[in-house]
């Protein structure tokens, strides 16, 4: 687990990098830390999986990726498995996760799919469920409408704010 | 937006260095200057194009959780139900999807007990249900998307 100091670095990096030549400089200054302690604890946060990536963040819908779809299936649970690893495969794909059933939306396999038009997404959705047998499963297309939020998650931790994704 | 805008965009998606002068060694492999480098980053966070210049947190290894929700949201009630779950601090993430599950938000939390507070307090406020959708099993996640 993170200790204390490395809560207030990952809380001050959530704001953001400064955009200077020597961003880590900075943020120690900030923090009362030097650069070469900023850079071994990141590295090591990095290393150790708390830091997925640092790097930038863009906003889908500028880039021109205006079609969102999220597509669900209902599949055997047995079949999950393989299913989520062949359609990882694909480049298009941008997430695939297993989710639990509810009575009422039998669906478990969830894939993303972003892309710049819905007649390109839709033509990726087919080639995957040629590629990977998916066609005969009860399936949803979510097309997203309007997006009302997107940002990092904040959430709190003891003092510290820290920023989440996933 | 150019091609270096772009390739800027694409080499920082894959990640940034960890070093006393990442913007000198970024800027180097993109064959132009560090003052310029910086400069079309503050442009393209000032314009929008990027929704921050950070970390990415795995939040379950931090401790938080992370799940997807969705409700059932009548058509007359839309707007303010939206008004209702974007107050959450929790909400990370909301959009409208085109089924009768038409709302799905990701909320993240500091505790996974925090998350069914945050959904009850959802479901008292809006008086809908909320479906809730938590992830079994993660099979790939690349939110890279090729500016």
């Amino acid at each position: 687990m993170p200790d204390a100091l490395d809560l207030k670095l990952l809380a001050r990096i959530s704001a953001g990098l400064p955009l200077c030549p020597r961003p880590y400089a900075q943020i120690g200054m900030e923090i009362g830390l030097n650069e070469t302690e900023v850079i071994r604890r990141l590295t090591a946060l990095k290393a150790d999986g708390l830091i997925k990536r640092l790097g930038v963040i863009v906003k889908h819908r500028p880039l021109g990726y205006r079609a969102n779809a999220m597509i669900v299936w209902n599949v055997p649970d047995g079949l999950i498995k393989p299913l989520g690893k062949h359609i990882s495969r694909f480049s298009f794909v941008t997430l695939c996760y297993q989710r639990p059933k509810h009575p009422e939306w039998p669906y478990n396999l969830y894939c993303m799919i972003h892309g710049k038009d819905r007649a390109t997404v839709l033509a990726q959705l087919a080639q995957l469920d040629n590629a990977c047998g998916l066609a005969h499963f009860e399936r949803q297309i979510l097309f997203s409408r309007r997006c009302f939020k997107q940002r990092g998650a904040n959430y709190q931790t003891q003092h510290t704010k820290a920023t989440a994704n996933g | 937006m150019d091609d270096i805008d772009r390739n800027i965009i694409n080499t920082l998606q894959a990640g940034f260095p960890i070093c006393d002068a990442p913007y000198f060694q970024v800027a180097e492999s993109l064959n132009i200057s560090e003052t310029e480098l910086l400069a079309r980053l503050k442009a393209l966070l000032a314009k929008g194009f990027l929704t921050r210049f950070g970390p990415l947190y795995n939040a379950e290894q931090m401790g938080g959780a992370l799940t997807l929700a969705a409700i059932k949201v009548p058509a007359e009630r839309f707007e303010e139900v939206t008004d209702i779950i974007n107050a959450f601090p929790e909400v990370a993430h909301n959009y409208a999807r085109s089924h009768e599950l038409n709302m799905w938000f990701v909320l993240a939390t500091e505790t996974p007990a925090q998350q069914q507070q945050t959904i009850s307090a959802i479901e008292g406020q809006t008086g809908l249900a909320v479906y809730n959708m938590p992830k079994l099993k993660e099979y790939f996640v690349n939110l890279k998307l090729e500016a």
